[in-house]
């Protein structure tokens, strides 16, 4: 079993690395400092920050916010751009997650917030950064300003209150608001990692990405890579929700079959009409054999995005449920960008009227038109992930588009 | 890569999306690369680009390119050149 | 010789005046993204432009040859700070002002790139002052300014002007208006 719910605390007693798939809640619930140290000993410990970049990249450590990328790469690029680009760098942990399904950042930051710290204040030596911020929701920020209270060195860590939207997280965002107080995305034509926070080099890393860092600066990279597979190593926390028995935030290993962690949170994988991996900006799949993986062949995987697994039960209608979140999404653009702004309405609308409404042949092909033309077309992501998002409905829901095509729809959710 | 402009792009142009209002400048001075979308912001004319937001153009279309982004109202467009 | 001078003064002024006018009913018309009649949209910007630049030719020809003018006795301090001419101060007062006005938003159109969109826009929005202060200058300070065939044209400026000026408020100014109005809420 690759699986172990992060609510089964592992209390060690001694420091050690922590063993099998519960490394990140291994000190327990609301881990204060001192048993945080019990658990994991002390930071920075067996292997020297100087060298941190090179830990990163043996541990293969991918991101855990969304996009996947490689950690060690930002991590170089920001170094890379020192002296070259004016003023030293800053270092932002992004805990925003704007992402409604996501709560394993909010789980995270309030169970073992240490290990966070850990891992921001690493990465901000390991840089010398001249800022460090950690950014997250107002109701994030008690328990982070406890635990930095804890720790003296910690000190130095300025907490930003995240706004409650959904693409509060995006980076260009989490950089604008910090700078400006707006967390909306703005145009770049290079990279954060060179010019961001102020013109200066910076990195934005997840939350959970810094807890990461955080053990293989203390436990090493093959520690990091005992868990997980060789192009997918060490565990990741999937915020599960939707047809199952209870939501919970689960760590599981690289590559885990997607089904073992529908079951592992109580779902019959048999019983749903689709699932939803990665989020709103995420894709509908068909469990199958697909597994939870950041690389691999496309038609093995499902990249875990933001780390969501929604389950859709078989009684209920995955056309309707993607109108509902197309609907959201249209209502968290920023507005800034003119595709954006105006082609995301255009397509919850074409999409609502095929989830509720008529059997119009025309609204397929509507559907495809506008997901061409809005993709790619914004400063930030919002409209190409709101675009996978109802395209992957159009395929996994292929069945249910026909039906609804020839007017009816045999979920139990039916047309109104 | 686009059979119109061929296999070395001149430069790209990149469209600032947070500040076109689409007034409907480049289009007209670009109808090779640019099209208008339902709102009139500019599209890509070539469908099968892969990035929407970064519009390669040839040697032919050097000083329409550069007209266009002399004229437009908004500052939003950057021409990138290869490094 | 001075006769010429204090003739061609007046004469480039009024010229300016009119370019001035025209040139903000184009740039309204830039403003809805709409193309006028056979010209492009791009080519209703440049003559925007082009026509504002010749306005400035003219505005450059009246102060200068005024500033030589014994009659006008316009001194250079007069030329950016209002108010202190020794003939008509208010009224010559008033064309400092445009002056100083144009003399801004010039600055800030050929600096646009490196200004930013922002800086561009809200100093270009001056024009809405300096053009009836500019008219208000030829009114009071014209030598012809209160005569008869004058008024009417300052009339018919400023109905022109002001007819573009509803037109930009009206709710179907904007080319995109029709386009953009049923998912904008």
């Amino acid at each position: 079993m690759t699986i172990s719910p992060a609510s089964a605390a592992f209390r060690g007693t001694n420091a050690a690395a922590p063993e099998g798939n519960n490394r990140l809640f291994a000190a327990g619930a609301y881990a204060n400092y001192r048993s945080h140290l019990l658990t994991y000993g002390p930071a920075g410990t067996g292997y020297a920050t100087a060298g941190l970049l090179e830990l990163l990249e043996a541990s293969g450590l991918t991101g855990r916010g969304g996009a996947g990328f490689a950690a060690w790469r930002k991590a170089a690029a920001t170094a890379a751009a020192r002296g070259r680009f004016g003023g030293g760098p800053v270092v932002i942990a992004n805990g925003a997650e704007g992402e409604p399904l996501s709560f394993k950042d909010r789980t995270l930051l309030h169970h073992a917030p240490h290990l966070v710290l850990d891992g921001l204040l690493a990465a901000a030596d390991a840089l010398a950064a001249s800022r460090v911020y950690l950014y997250t929701a107002a109701s994030n920020l008690p328990p982070v300003r406890q635990a930095i209270g804890e720790r003296p060195e910690a000190g130095r860590i300025r907490l930003v209150e995240a706004p409650d939207t959904f693409i509060s997280g995006e980076a260009s965002a989490v950089v604008n608001a910090i700078e400006s107080g707006s967390a909306t995305p703005v145009d770049r034509i290079g990279r954060l990692t060179e010019h961001g926070f102020k013109g200066r080099p910076t990195l934005v890393q997840n939350v959970e990405t810094l807890a990461h860092l955080g053990l293989i600066a203390r436990f090493g990279p093959d520690w990091f890579r005992s868990a997980g597979t060789e192009r997918d190593p060490g565990t990741r926390l999937v915020s599960v929700s939707g047809d199952v028995p209870a939501e919970q935030v689960l760590e599981v290993a690289g590559e885990t079959p997607l089904v073992d962690v529908l079951r592992a949170a109580g779902a019959d994988p048999s019983a749903l009409s689709g699932v939803l991996v990665g989020g709103f900006h995420g894709r509908w799949v068909d469990p199958g054999n697909l597994l939870l993986s950041a690389a691999g062949p496309a038609q093995e995987i499902v990249r875990p995005g933001a780390g969501v697994v929604f389950a859709l039960g078989s009684h209920r209608c995955g056309l309707a449920e993607t109108a509902r979140i197309a609907a959201y999404l249209a209502t968290q653009s920023a507005g800034k960008c003119g595709p954006c702004r105006f082609g995301l309405p255009a397509l919850s609308a074409t999409l609502d009227r095929l989830a509720y409404g008529g059997a119009d042949p025309a609204l397929l092909p509507e559907l495809r038109r506008l997901q061409s033309m809005v993709a790619g077309r914004g400063s930030c992501h919002h409209p190409d992930g709101t675009v996978q998002l109802t395209a992957s409905a159009l395929a996994v829901f292929a069945d249910d588009v026909d039906r609804h095509l020839a007017g009816y729809c045999n979920r139990k959710e039916l047309l109104s | 890569m686009s059979a119109a402009t061929g296999p070395e792009p001149a430069g790209h142009l990149h469209i600032n999306w947070t500040r076109c209002d689409g007034r409907g400048i480049c289009t007209e001075l670009l109808p090779s690369l640019l099209i208008r979308d339902d709102w009139g912001y500019p599209l890509a004319a070539d469908p099968e680009l892969a990035e929407k937001s970064r519009i390669p153009f040839g040697r032919a279309s050097e000083r329409d390119v550069a007209d266009a982004v002399a004229l437009c109202p908004r500052l939003a467009l950057t021409v990138l050149r290869p490094r | 010789m001075d006769e010429a001078l204090w003739a061609f003064g007046r004469a480039s002024g009024a010229v300016s005046l009119a370019l001035f006018t025209l040139s903000v009913v184009l740039g309204i018309l830039v403003r809805s993204g709409r193309p006028l009649l056979v010209l492009p949209r791009f080519a209703v910007t440049l003559v925007h432009r082009n026509v504002a630049l010749f306005a400035l030719i003219f505005l450059g020809l009246h102060v200068g040859t005024l500033m030589l003018d014994p009659y006008a006795q316009l001194r250079l301090v007069d030329v950016v700070v209002p108010f202190l001419g020794a003939v008509k101060p208010f009224w010559q007062g008033l064309g400092t002002v445009a002056l100083d006005l144009a003399a801004a938003v010039v600055a800030t159109s050929l600096l646009r790139r490196r200004l930013g969109p922002g800086i561009f826009r809200a100093v270009h929005w001056l024009t809405y002052v300096l053009w009836p202060v500019a008219l208000l200058h030829a009114v009071g300070n014209g030598t012809d300014g209160t005569s008869k065939w004058f008024l009417l044209l300052a009339l018919a400026a400023a109905a022109a002007v002001g007819g573009a000026g509803l037109w930009r408020l009206s709710p179907r100014f904007l080319e995109s208006a029709r386009l953009r109005q049923e998912e904008a809420s």
